[in-house]
């Protein structure tokens, strides 16, 4: 099946000169040879498909092989800026291509083509951006999806911190499935597909500024085969949505909010790691707002909880899943959580970024 | 995690509650009416929030949210003071990341630094002074704030500078002490208190022996009390214990950290390098003598104060604020005028809604809201 | 507060400075043990001892007989409840 628009494109092209300099120069992003070099050296060579090679302005797809995948588009667009950019368990380029992948594979669709735009700071090593892409080609082959198309930017020292990228992505989504925020009733269960707070730990570590070491690797993964595993197990499933920034908390949040309807945690079900829990305690962190990376939340009614569960536990990446709460007919938009004690609070949506206290 | 999980056990939690239950139903039979429990200290407040204690308790104790969050009582005029600083060119502003947020006459650090100045958030004074070290061509200013409990580090900090002989670091300090507010409270004629949980972590370093006038001289138990939510019961009950025996003493419930002497290395690094001051602004609370210390004159040259120029400007807290009375116990957080309308998390008015150790700030994030039950009937 | 939690010395990263590395769970951070090291003992001695750290700071040795103790009281008040539970439904029997 060749998607290739324009059969008449040569497949490949002529290899371009490779670079051999250390960092990236203005020169890279002035649009003529030295620009070229670095895209086929540093980006196609490692992207390297029949879609991509053409390397015209616009990828292109025939609309009836897209059609046999379900009956809806999902476009998604997502930008990585991340410090440091790598770090245990990841890097930026991992992180761009999971977290495009997890934004469509949310929406109940199959992720087949992204994009990778790169805005790099004059004087980014070489070196550096070759990792960068390898792990995104890597990641894109475990995902299964192809990156089609890009865009390079070089920028002047200080415009922007070393690399920037942005993807976006387009999948299919299935005939029949509708996944939505608003569809939460009381009963519901909501769960995890697995430990909470890995990668925002693992991020504020990796920076070195507060000085601390540990085992913690983000959890950066892509979701789309584990989410297919659920949804054919599961097609009642509900509701989906990996939780990024302002981790679990937010996401169920959003939920109780668009369903209007309440949300019960119960505290000793949510799965936090001794080490991520060590490391909010010492910085007076709340491990349910920690990004996650490799994380979903799914609602699903009740009565599949279990089938819900053995399917995500069956997959590399929901081997820790459990259920964290249920949908309530509490007041409409709250989220609270039953403590250990039997006590109560609530979990609000978070007022900005959380920062490490001393009191 | 060893000392945290012990005393977070549930099966312990609710013996404690039916003991706490008998207890105070013998207290309210002494007394006639609930009795006002202060917790100092806004670790406890979170720790309550946190694991929903307040529900738990007997209708008949009702916990009233005290002053012990430095980063809430820093009158804004102060944080003016750190800003100018920050601003200056050549400055790294060092700071916890609970000042952050803290909201100046015209803006908080938060909003200095994304308008260009350079400030860092630090785990621990040291980490200051590396960057003073690291960054020789730069003046590294610390916002030192905090109680006795933080008082030592930066104390120690500011020794380990002038010991390599550091030139460009400094402190602006900004600690404050706990006994004397404590007894500005005491003195408050709109007093409703009949009783303190202690704070730990200050009294691990000042020791018991100054809580022992609030027994002897106001007639209060006291009873020091760790953070964990066991500790914060067993603390409760043993404040009942005494208030249905009629006694006020100075109790520890947190034997396992704080010594009954406190820690005498601590407080030397203290007396070396800060004094008190006459009198310091709180937020919420106003002067208060003896409430706040300085560097003394043989560390000046450490001291960002007499280094740079500072507005030193006081600035007056919202009138519609009542963030007092809500320190001093006299109306609940709900009760403010201005809680959750003009007051909010995201645009603070006043000291008790900017850290989630403010009682504030607490209320609106883990605490009822309307459309809730009605809340527990309200004692003060 | 003043944000306070236990954690364990397992290694001494400079002697003359009193610094050394404090495991939380199994986060590590070099801290100054300063304040909890007694002037007569080698700074070593402080190895596998538990500290209240605050601020990069120990600044308390976690006293583990009290610890134990105070858990006994709690267990006692675990079992005064129970038989007073027990007492009330059989008095009501």
């Amino acid at each position: 099946m060749s998607l290739s628009g324009d059969k008449s494109a040569p497949t490949t092209r002529r290899k371009r000169d490779a670079i051999h300099l250390q960092r990236v120069t203005l020169a890279h992003g002035g649009g003529g040879k030295a620009m070229r070099d670095l895209v086929d050296d540093v980006f196609v060579s490692v992207f390297d498909n029949p879609d991509l090679a053409p390397l015209e302005d616009q990828a292109r797809f025939a609309l009836s092989a897209l059609a046999t995948h379900g009956d809806r588009l999902a476009f998604t667009s997502d930008s990585f800026v991340v410090d440091p950019l790598e770090f245990p368990g990841g890097d930026i380029g991992k992180l761009a291509i999971c977290g495009t992948v997890n934004d469509l594979a949310v929406g109940g669709a199959k992720p087949l083509y992204l994009s990778c735009s790169v805005i790099i700071e004059e004087g980014t090593e070489l070196a550096l951006l070759r990792r960068v892409a390898a792990s995104m080609a890597r990641t894109a082959a475990e995902a299964g999806v192809k990156v089609v198309t890009g865009d390079t930017k070089v920028v002047t020292r200080g415009a922007c911190d070393k690399l920037f990228i942005n993807t976006a992505g387009i999948g299919v989504i299935r005939t029949g499935l509708d996944l939505g925020c608003h569809r939460a009733e009381p009963g519901d269960l909501v769960i995890v597909n697995g430990l909470l707070g890995d990668h925002g730990a693992a991020i504020l570590g990796a920076r070195g500024d507060l000085a601390l070491s540990s085992p913690i690797e983000s959890d950066c993964a892509p979701l789309n085969g584990l989410i297919d595993g659920l949804i054919a197990a599961c097609p009642e499933t509900k509701f989906l949505r990996d939780a990024t920034r302002g981790g679990v908390a937010t996401v169920v949040n959003e939920i109780a909010e668009a369903s209007q309807v309440g949300i019960e945690l119960i505290d000793d079900a949510t799965p936090i790691r001794e080490e991520v829990r060590g490391f909010c305690e010492i910085l007076g962190l709340d491990p349910l707002y920690l990004a996650n990376e490799g994380r979903i939340v799914a609602v699903v009614p009740a009565a599949a909880g279990e089938r819900a569960l053995a399917a995500l536990k069956s997959h590399r990446y929901g081997q820790g899943a459990v259920v964290i709460g249920q949908v309530t007919r509490g007041p409409p938009g709250r989220v609270t959580m039953q403590t250990r004690f039997g006590g109560k609070r609530v979990v609000d949506m978070l007022i900005g970024e959380q920062l490490p206290r001393i009191c | 995690m060893r000392f945290v999980d012990e005393f977070r056990d549930a099966d312990k939690a609710k013996a404690l509650l039916a003991e706490i239950g008998t207890v105070a139903a013998k207290a309210a039979d002494r007394m006639g009416r609930p009795a006002n429990i202060m917790e100092v200290c806004g670790g406890h407040t979170h720790s309550i929030f946190r694991y929903g204690i307040g529900d738990l308790l007997p209708k008949s104790i009702e916990l009233v949210h005290g002053p012990g969050c430095p980063v809430c009582v820093l009158p804004m005029g102060r944080v003016d003071d750190c800003v100018a600083i920050a601003e200056q060119p050549g400055v790294i502003f060092a700071t916890f990341g609970d000042a952050m947020r803290v909201p100046g006459s015209k803006k908080s650090l938060l909003q200095a630094k994304a308008e260009g100045s350079d400030i860092r958030m630090v785990y621990s004074p040291l980490d200051a002074l590396a960057l003073a070290r690291a960054n020789p061509d730069r003046e590294v200013v610390f916002f030192g704030l905090g109680f006795e409990t933080t008082m030592p580090s930066t104390a120690m900090t500011v020794l380990q500078a002038a010991a390599d002989g550091t030139k460009n670091f400094s402190l602006i300090c900004n600690h404050i002490t706990i006994i004397p507010t404590m007894k500005a409270i005491l003195d408050d004629p709109g007093l409703q208190l009949d009783g303190f949980l202690g704070p730990g972590h200050v009294t691990m370093v000042i020791g018991l022996e100054p809580y022992e006038f609030i027994g002897a001289t106001y007639n209060k138990p006291v009873v020091i009390a760790g953070f964990e939510p066991l500790d914060v019961l067993q603390s409760v009950w043993m404040v009942m214990q005494q208030l249905s025996q009629g006694r006020a003493v100075i109790e520890n419930q947190y034997g396992r950290i704080v010594p009954k002497g406190g820690n005498p290395v601590a407080r030397d690094a203290i007396t070396r390098v800060f004094e008190l001051r006459d009198f310091f602004e709180w937020r919420g609370l106003g002067s208060i003598e003896h409430s706040g210390v300085k560097m003394r004159a043989a560390y000046a040259q450490f001291d960002a104060e007499r280094r740079f120029s500072v507005p030193d400007v006081k600035v007056a807290d919202p009138e519609a604020c009542q963030c007092g009375d809500v320190l001093k116990g006299i109306i609940k957080p709900r009760q403010c005028r201005v809680f959750g309308t003009a007051c909010t998390p995201e645009t603070p008015l006043g000291a008790l809604m900017v850290s989630s150790e403010g009682a504030c700030a607490a209320y609106y994030q883990y605490g009822p809201r309307a459309g809730d039950e009605p809340e527990k009937a309200n004692a003060a | 507060m003043c944000l306070g939690i236990p954690g364990q010395i397992v290694a001494i990263t400079d002697a003359s400075r009193g610094l050394a590395t404090v495991d939380v769970a199994g986060v590590k951070r070099e801290i100054s043990v300063a304040f909890v090291r007694n002037a007569d003992e080698a700074v070593e001695q402080l190895i596998g001892a538990w500290v209240l750290v605050h601020v990069g700071f120990a600044m308390s040795r976690i006293d583990e007989d009290e610890a134990a103790e105070t858990l006994k009281i709690l267990s006692e008040l675990g079992e005064v409840a129970q038989e007073t539970e027990a007492m009330r439904a059989s008095g009501r029997a």
